[in-house]
């Protein structure tokens, strides 16, 4: 701070601290009502979303006509198996000690296991694999751990895995529970019964899970690595059912592509990836028929979808206004854009249609182009009108004119032959106009 | 009533141009290259088989019963265009549903290949088609809009008059196996264009009239399906050609005018 008094540095950004120090003081002091100021700030200057202990409940505390004294009496914990006899302190009341059982009894639980008779066994649970003897063992220890299953497979005299245990013990168990039930309709909600445990799938899902547990950080790697290039490869097979642009003659460029493909399989191939014959990963198309020849590679795709590319495909030349045109024309000629029944039939014609319209909006431009030069040529010599096109009710644009003998109108989208006249007048309009049945 | 039974003959000529290249890079093995239409493995080139299907929702409103969550009884399905029997071809349909629905996934194993819901509201439908595994290995998506009331929002909701939404495509099976197109030979709801000459299949291992075939003829919503008709769409575009080519004519006689004219003038003018 000398430094800069010294240098002669404004003091400026010595104010802006002051003054966000003295608003979180004016908060906490504001907020705190029942705490010191530094607890609150503690806290990191907000209220806790629970209420704290009221201070007027801190303060008010002897309550007025209960006479409070502590005992130190004895007490039995219901809990216990023994009668032993404890001793604590007891809030008494008025002199009434307080009844009821030791408060922590409640939380001794402990798990049924079932217990058979010796007919039940003989009738229901016999196995091959398994003697009386064992079974019996395994019951005593499942209830002497609570079927902590860990501990039970570690006592048990004769080595079993602890899948086998509880293999037998889930089966004994819903073979009792069918056997004792009245109706199967009764149990059958019972989770036993619903949903039996299966021995082969915890196997597999253990080892699973110690697999993926124990994988090195290289393995990880590998794995990731593995699943991008998947990924990647679904996508190019995507990209490569749908993309329609031609950059090069198609025989060139697919051959290195399918190499590139064959390469990317076989580094795969010790990862279990479905080897499917992956269509060139960018598709060159130029011309319509390999259009076709991609949509042959779909083992099936749907009529309108077709559809949908080879519009695309013959209209990939022209720009998104003209395509918008082509469309107005076909409003205009009252045709549905989707046809309502694209059959193979009606579908080519919609496709042809298309392009006549497309090849009418170039030929018009190229008609104005000319006409634009005549005009240009000709310097204000009059000639005989244009023969204009007849009545046609349906979509022919009105006619426009054009300016003098300066601008080159064709660069503007103009629909329609222009009638041409000497006398200058407004230049013609950007946007086509819609057809006028009256002007012609 | 569709049918598309001869196909175009520019149509069938471009494949058959852009045969020798793909033949190059789909098959791994080395194959002559070969003009004639060949059977490479077990699919046929050149063939290709199309399904007329349609595929939509009828909305009835419930009236007095109707209640806040439901309001209308609908049905989305999927048909033959001419209502006859897909088993052949579709295995099974999955309809995906709003998740608002009760296992929104509902999977329909037997035709009819439809499902009825109650509810109120509007939403996509994703139906997948999964077909038997000689016909295609991989299913296909369409998407359907469910629609429930009537597009004109004067009309008032009756309990008879249904809202019918449908959409006609065609599934086309660009090369399909050889066993699949024995099995549909003469099936009313496939067409298939007239085999080549000289090609002859085997007889299929089934009879296949012997199958059960579940078609939606009777079914008791057919007094609402839309026959769609080829025809009048056709006349449609044929209409519109015309007009079209004519107007290139003129626009092309014109063109020849002004450079006609434009070649007289051009050694006069003093640019």
């Amino acid at each position: 701070m000398d430094a800069k008094d010294i240098l002669g540095l404004p003091k400026t950004p010595l104010s802006v601290p002051p003054e966000k120090k003295s608003q979180p003081k004016k908060d906490s002091q504001r907020k705190p009502d029942g705490i010191s100021r530094e607890v609150y700030a503690l806290t990191g200057g907000l209220a806790p979303l629970m209420p704290s202990i009221d201070s007027s409940y801190l303060k008010k505390r002897p309550p007025s006509d209960e006479k409070i004294t502590w005992q130190w009496l004895p007490f039995t914990n219901s809990a216990r198996k023994d009668t032993l006899q404890l001793y604590h302190w007891v809030r008494v009341v008025n002199g009434v000690p307080p009844t009821g059982d030791y408060s922590f009894a409640k939380y001794n639980k402990s798990i049924e296991v079932t217990k058979y008779t010796d007919e039940e066994y003989a009738q229901h649970l016999t196995d091959p694999s398994w003697t009386k003897q064992e079974t019996d063992q395994l019951f005593d220890l499942c209830e002497q751990f609570d079927l902590r299953f860990v501990i039970i497979a570690d006592r048990f005299p004769s080595s079993r895995t602890m899948e086998e245990l509880k293999d037998r013990y889930y089966s004994v168990c819903r073979s009792i529970l069918l056997a004792r039930a009245s109706s199967p309709a009764d149990v059958s909600g019972h989770p036993l019964v619903k949903e039996n445990y299966n021995a082969s799938q915890e196997k597999e899902r253990k080892r699973a899970l110690s697999m993926v547990l124990s994988q090195t950080k290289q393995q990880e790697k590998k794995d990731a690595e593995v699943l991008a290039e998947a990924k990647k490869i679904a996508e190019s097979r995507m990209a490569a059912k749908g993309v329609e642009e031609s950059v090069m003659p198609a025989t060139e460029n697919e051959f290195p592509e399918t190499t590139i493909d064959h390469n990317t399989l076989v580094s795969l191939s010790n990862v279990r990836l479905a080897p499917v014959a992956a269509p060139p990963s960018t598709l060159v198309i130029a011309d319509t028929s390999s259009t076709l020849a991609s949509l042959r590679m779909l083992p099936v795709y749907l009529r309108t979808y077709a559809l949908e590319q080879m519009v695309q495909q013959a209209s990939s030349s022209a720009g998104l206004r003209t395509i918008k045109r082509v469309e107005q024309t076909l409003q205009d000629l009252g045709i549905n854009l989707k046809p309502r029944v694209p059959t193979k039939a009606v579908c080519a014609e919609h496709l042809e249609l298309r392009k006549e319209i497309l090849t009418l909006l170039n030929l018009q431009k190229q008609l104005q182009y000319k006409e634009a030069e005549g005009s240009s040529l000709r310097e204000g010599t009059t000639y005989s009108e244009m023969p204009g096109t007849p009545k046609d009710r349906t979509f022919i644009p009105d006619a426009m004119s054009f300016g003098g003998n300066t601008c080159l109108c064709a660069t503007f989208l103009v629909k329609g032959p222009g009638r041409v006249s000497e006398t200058p007048s407004s230049p013609a309009n950007k946007r086509p106009r819609k057809m006028k049945a009256s002007d012609l | 009533m569709t049918n598309s039974s001869s196909p175009k003959r520019n149509e069938q000529d471009q494949p058959e141009t852009s045969g020798p290249v793909l033949k190059s890079l789909k098959t791994k093995l080395s194959k002559p290259e070969d003009a004639e239409k060949k059977i490479v493995g077990k699919k046929l080139k050149d063939v290709e088989i199309s399904v007329p299907i349609v595929y939509g929702n009828i909305a009835f409103w419930l009236g007095k019963k109707a209640n806040e969550y439901q309001s209308h009884k609908w049905t989305v399905y999927v048909r033959g265009a001419t209502n006859e029997d897909t088993s052949g071809v579709i295995k099974k349909v999955v309809f995906q549903l709003h998740s608002s629905f009760n296992n929104p996934t509902r999977v329909v194993e037997s035709p009819p290949f439809e499902l009825s819901e109650q509810g109120w509201g509007e939403f996509e439908i994703a139906i997948t088609l999964h077909f038997h595994s000689d016909v295609c290995e991989k299913p296909l998506s369409l998407y359907h809009q469910l629609k429930l009331y009537p597009e004109d929002e004067s009309t008032s909701l009756s309990i008879k008059k249904p809202v019918v939404v449908e959409s006609y495509d065609e599934l086309v099976f660009p090369e399909p196996s050889e066993s699949f197109l024995a099995r549909v030979q003469n099936h009313p709801a496939v067409s298939v264009p007239r085999l080549p000459v000289g090609f002859t299949l085997p007889t299929p291992a089934e009879d296949p009239s012997e199958r059960k075939r579940v078609d939606t003829k009777d079914h008791p919503l057919t007094q609402w399906f839309t026959n769609f008709s080829e025809a009048d769409e056709l006349l449609q575009l044929a209409a519109a050609r015309q007009q079209v080519q004519t107007h290139i004519a003129k626009l092309r006689r014109q063109i020849t005018v002004i450079e006609g004219q434009q070649q007289q003038l051009k050694p006069s003018s003093d640019q």
